[in-house]
C-alpha cells in the first residue's frame, strides 16, 4: 500500500538542531510538508489549529512533555486516531510501556539512524 | 556507683551541651582534661575510662571540625562548582554552533545532489544522510551534560549543608527535595549504553503488546 507523501507532519522537540536534523531526514525520504514545535504545548495548539497525518515527537521537553502531548492528541476527538511516533532518548522499559498504554503508534530511541525512522514511519502510515 | 556516676555525667554533658550549642568540643576537652587531673585518685578505673573517652571524643571533634574548615568548602561551593557548570554550559553552545554549521554544509550538499542524477545523487544523499544521523549527538550529549550538572548542583547542596553543620556556625536543616510526580519519575535521559535498551530491544517490547 502507496505512503501519501504529502501529508502535514508535525515534528516537536526543544532542541532546534533536533528539528533541523529530523526536518531533513524526512526531506530525504520526501516528506516535505513539514511543520515545528518547540514544546507540547506549542504542538497541541497547532494540531488543533492545523491538519496533520503524523506527529513525531521527543519526550523529554517543558512545560508539556511528549507523554503530555500524546496523551492530550488521545484524549482530543478530533485527534485521537492521528499516528504519533516517540523519539526520544528516554530507553527504560518504564517509558516505553508508558507510552505504550498512552497510545504511541511507535517509539524510536535516540540515537537513531535514518532507516528506523524511515521505518517506523511506514509502519504507522500503513499499520496505523 | 560507676554506673550512675557515668549516666549523670552523660546527661549533665548533654545538658551543657543544649544549653551551649556553640561550644568548642576541643575546650569541653581541656576542661575535662583539667578536672580529671584535679580528681587523680578520686574517681574509678571505669570512670576514668570513660572520662579519658569523653576527652578523647572532644579531642576528635575538634580535629575534624578544623580539618573540613581547613578543605575550604566555600571555594567548591562559590568558584569550583559554578566554574565546572559554566564551562558545561559553553561546551553545549559550542557544540551546538558547530552542529548548526555543518548542518548548514550538509544542506548545500543536499541542494547540490538535487541537481545531479544518479550514482553521484545517490552517493552524496547517502553521505549526507549518515551526516545527518552523527549530527543528533549534540542532543544527546546536552542531554547528557543536563544531568551531570543536576548532579553538581546536589553535591553543592550537600556540601553546604556538611559546612553549616560542621565547619561553622549552627547546623541548619537539610532542604528538602520535593517528591517526584509519576511523570518527573520517567524522566531519565539518555541511559548509559551499556545498560540501556536498543531499537531492537524497544521493537520487541512494544510487539510484546500486540
Amino acid at each position: 500500500m502507496p505512503i501519501d507523501k504529502a501529508i502535514n507532519v508535525l515534528i516537536v522537540d526543544d532542541y532546534k538542531t533536533m528539528l533541523r536534523i529530523i526536518r531533513n531526514l524526512l526531506k530525504q525520504i520526501e516528506f516535505n510538508n513539514v511543520e515545528e514545535a518547540s514544546d507540547g504545548a506549542e504542538a497541541l495548539a497547532k494540531l488543533r489549529s492545523g491538519n496533520f497525518g503524523l506527529v513525531i515527537s521527543d519526550w523529554n521537553m517543558v512545560p508539556m512533555t511528549g507523554l503530555q502531548l500524546l496523551q492530550e492528541v488521545r484524549a482530543d476527538a478530533r485527534l485521537k486516531s492521528t499516528p504519533f511516533i516517540m523519539i526520544t532518548a528516554e530507553s527504560k522499559v518504564e517509558n516505553v510501556v508508558a507510552a505504550k498504554q498512552a497510545g504511541v503508534s511507535n517509539y524510536i530511541v535516540k540515537p537513531f539512524n535514518a532507516e528506523t525512522l524511515r521505518d517506523k514511519i511506514e509502519k504507522v502510515l500503513v499499520h496505523g | 556507683m560507676a554506673d550512675r556516676s557515668s549516666a549523670g555525667l552523660g546527661e549533665r554533658l548533654a545538658a551543657i551541651r543544649a544549653g551551649h550549642p556553640g561550644s568548642d568540643p576541643e575546650m569541653v576537652a581541656e576542661v575535662v582534661h583539667a578536672v580529671l587531673a584535679t580528681m587523680s585518685g578520686d574517681l574509678s578505673a571505669q570512670e576514668t575510662s570513660l572520662l579519658a573517652e569523653v576527652e578523647a571524643l572532644g579531642h576528635t571533634i575538634a580535629c575534624a571540625k578544623a580539618e573540613i574548615a581547613a578543605l575550604r568548602f566555600d571555594d567548591i561551593t562559590d568558584n569550583h562548582i559554578p566554574f565546572a557548570t559554566d564551562e558545561l554550559d559553553a561546551i553545549v553552545e559550542h557544540t551546538a554552533t558547530a552542529t548548526n554549521a555543518i548542518l548548514t554544509c550538509c544542506e548545500t550538499l543536499d541542494d547540490v545532489a538535487g541537481g545531479l542524477s544518479g550514482e553521484p545523487a545517490a552517493k552524496l544523499q547517502d553521505a549526507t544522510t549518515r551526516i545527518y544521523e552523527a549530527c543528533g549527538f549534540q542532543d544527546i550529549t546536552g542531554q547528557r551534560i543536563t544531568k551531570v550538572v543536576a548532579t553538581l548542583k546536589t553535591i553543592e547542596e550537600k556540601v553546604a549543608f556538611i559546612v553549616t553543620t560542621f565547619g561553622r556556625g549552627s547546623p541548619r536543616e537539610e532542604g528538602v527535595t520535593p517528591a517526584e510526580t509519576p511523570e518527573e519519575t520517567l524522566l531519565n535521559g539518555p541511559q548509559h549504553p551499556t545498560v540501556a535498551m536498543d531499537q531492537s530491544d524497544i521493537d520487541r517490547l512494544l510487539a510484546s503488546f500486540e
